[in-house]
């Protein structure tokens, strides 16, 4: 994406952001920490979203899934096993990643929509089984109040362990992206018979972008539970994989950084909205509309077209 | 021991009628869903709405007529009338528009109008729950086997192949059903015999919401008509779809009859896990025939 004449312009505008992302919770209340931490977290579950979606073209219908995964395995290791709470934080992206790697083996022989239908199923039973077994996952109700370790205890804590984790997943991911997988990954996306026919090996290349993107949703799951100090089966309800994807969407999806901004603006819609009327839904079909309509390639999408005229990438336009 | 092996024969049996009635809907709905997918190739989220809606209109206009048997009848013919209105217009005002697009903004779209929906009746019936009695004449129940069974179930149980049988004319004996096959295999080889497949589209897209307006009114009178009705549902509806074959009729059927019978036998199972069933009959069709029981349009 950049070449060397920009490159130190990248360098200073992620210094810049880190020096803010360090300074906020010194000028912003409590609840702006909470709500910043909360985009931090949705925000990188979208880009984990994605890796796959955006980058690797595979319909991931329900991404949620692996999310809502990682998030109860922390919350089970902590409530249910003696284990320190470290060993959840490190179990929870990997049992995530295993998931998505199970159910990817099921779902890549599949094309496009069918590969999104079946996953989409397979994460419904997922969901049901955490949806009802009571006694171990805790049901509808789902754990709440889950004993935290002390350095995230506070919402500053927990704030900073956020946003320190969500930026490191961000940079690997962005590295992943343009390491020679990502390359591949990406040419997989535009023409997956041709690449088949150069010699690559489509199918797991797929599988391997599945368990990254299961990893970092899980690594978002984890850090979910390091906000809010709980978890319940909506984290993994379809509902969520598409409110993810439409994120995604509306940042713009061929964008590396669009997801998030996508996030940031949903969140903050929700949070807005929500203050004023109890339709914050009828608010955001519309926008989603309007999106639809005159923005197919999404904010961030948007702005770089505009920026920079000249139309390099041609992606974009076919189906 | 006699006693116990008659008892759970009978409630057997009687869970069997039960899983029956609710294939009924989830066919009916289903089957809406199958032809939207098979023919236009979106997945419909808000099918569900649009089977949520039926039910409040079903509600209000048994309501406005006095709510009699004559308001349940009423009630039944219009509602499914006015979703299917509904989905015209906005079929014709604003879908139509994307169908060149890619499939995930077609996608996005009636989850859009899910989101919309959802927030519209909300507006115009509150969150409150609502309730639609079945005319007199489906009021009570019958034995079967020494346990009761509710009349209107089987009310229900006509009604579903009445629908099949009248959705297999359609498709197979009229003209328009035939263009819309012919469209759901070629779309542009349909188009450059000099027809106009995106009314062909409007079409099948009305028709199926018209059957999810139509579930969601026969399905009124035996739950409570609540905000989250389209949720559940349409999950279940989209399983089913492919698990029986997107496009097929008679593979909706079979994924109703899947569905809804898992569902209420193995409450007798594993009530704790019941939900869970038939999920694990769908994975397990899934993983043996990806693409579906009997076979897809595309």
């Amino acid at each position: 994406m950049s070449d060397n004449s920009t490159h130190w312009k990248w360098i200073a505008a992620a210094l810049g952001s880190i020096v803010l992302f360090f300074c906020l919770p010194f000028v912003l209340s409590r609840f702006y920490i909470y709500f910043a931490a909360l985009i931090l977290v949705t925000g990188l579950l979208a880009t984990s979203l994605n890796m796959v979606l955006g980058f690797g073209g595979m319909y991931q219908f329900h991404h949620a899934v692996f999310y809502g995964i990682g998030a109860y395995t922390l919350a089970l290791t902590i409530t249910k096993t003696n284990l320190p709470p470290i060993v959840g934080y490190l179990l929870g992206p990997v049992v995530a990643s295993v998931l998505a790697v199970l159910m990817g083996l099921v779902c890549v022989r599949l094309s496009k929509l069918y590969f999104g239908m079946l996953q989409l199923s397979l994460g419904s039973l997922v969901w049901a089984l955490v949806f009802r077994w009571y006694s171990f996952t805790g049901g509808d109700d789902g754990i709440h109040g889950i004993p935290l370790p002390s350095i995230v205890s506070s919402i500053t804590g927990s704030y900073y362990v956020t946003a320190i984790v969500t930026g490191l997943a961000l940079l690997v991911m962005f590295m992943i992206i343009n390491s020679p997988f990502g390359r591949i990954f990406q040419a997989i996306r535009d023409n997956p018979e041709r690449s088949e026919g150069i010699g690559v090996n489509v199918t797991r290349h797929q599988l391997v972008g599945q368990a990254i993107a299961g990893f970092f949703a899980g690594v978002a799951g984890v850090l979910f539970v390091t906000v809010e100090g709980s978890v319940f089966p909506d984290l993994l309800f379809w509902t969520l994989s598409l409110e993810i994807l439409i994120m995604c969407l509306l940042g713009g999806w061929f964008t590396f950084l669009g997801p998030m901004l996508g996030a940031a603006i949903m969140v903050t819609l929700r949070t807005v909205v929500g203050v004023y009327t109890e339709y914050w839904t009828l608010v955001l079909a519309i926008v989603l509309m309007f999106l639809i309509f005159f923005l197919p390639q999404g904010v961030l999408g948007y702005i770089i077209e505009t920026v920079r005229p000249h139309p390099a990438r041609g992606q974009r336009e076919e189906r | 021991m006699e006693f116990a092996t008659n008892l759970t024969f009978s409630a057997f049996c009687q869970q069997f009628l039960v899983g029956l009635s609710r294939t009924t809907i989830l066919f009916i709905v289903s089957s809406g869903l199958s032809l939207v997918l098979g023919v236009l190739r979106i997945p419909n989220v808000a099918h569900g709405s649009l089977y949520m809606l039926g039910a409040f209109l079903a509600y209000s206009i048994a309501t406005a007529f006095g709510g009699g048997s004559t308001g349940f009848w009423l009630a039944l013919v219009l509602a499914p009338l006015c979703v299917a209105l509904i989905s015209l217009v906005v079929e014709r005002g604003l879908f139509c528009r994307l169908y060149d697009r890619e499939h995930l903004m077609l996608l996005l779209f009636t989850f859009a109008f899910m989101l919309l929906a959802r927030d519209l009746v909300k507006l115009a019936w509150g969150s409150d729950y609502r309730s639609l009695s079945a005319p007199s004449m489906l009021q009570g129940s019958f034995s079967v086997l020494g346990m009761p069974f509710p009349r209107y179930n089987l009310f229900l149980l006509i009604i579903g192949p009445l629908v099949a049988l009248g959705l297999w004319f359609l498709t197979n004996k009229t003209k328009i059903g035939k263009i819309s096959r012919a469209a759901a295999v070629d779309r542009e080889m349909v188009a450059a015999v000099g027809i106009n497949v995106s009314w062909v589209f409007a079409f099948v897209f009305v028709i199926g919401c018209f059957l999810a307006g139509l579930g969601g009114a026969l399905v009124a009178p035996t739950q409570n008509i609540t905000q989250g009705m389209d949720h559940s549902l349409i999950m279940e509806a989209f399983l089913i779809v492919i698990i029986g074959g997107l496009g097929n009729m008679w593979g909706a059927l079979l994924g109703a009859l899947i569905f809804g019978l898992t569902d209420s036998l193995g409450i007798l199972v594993w009530p704790q896990f019941a939900i869970v069933f038939p999920y694990v009959a769908v994975v397990i069709v899934l993983i043996f025939r990806p693409k579906g029981l009997l076979k897809a349009t595309w």
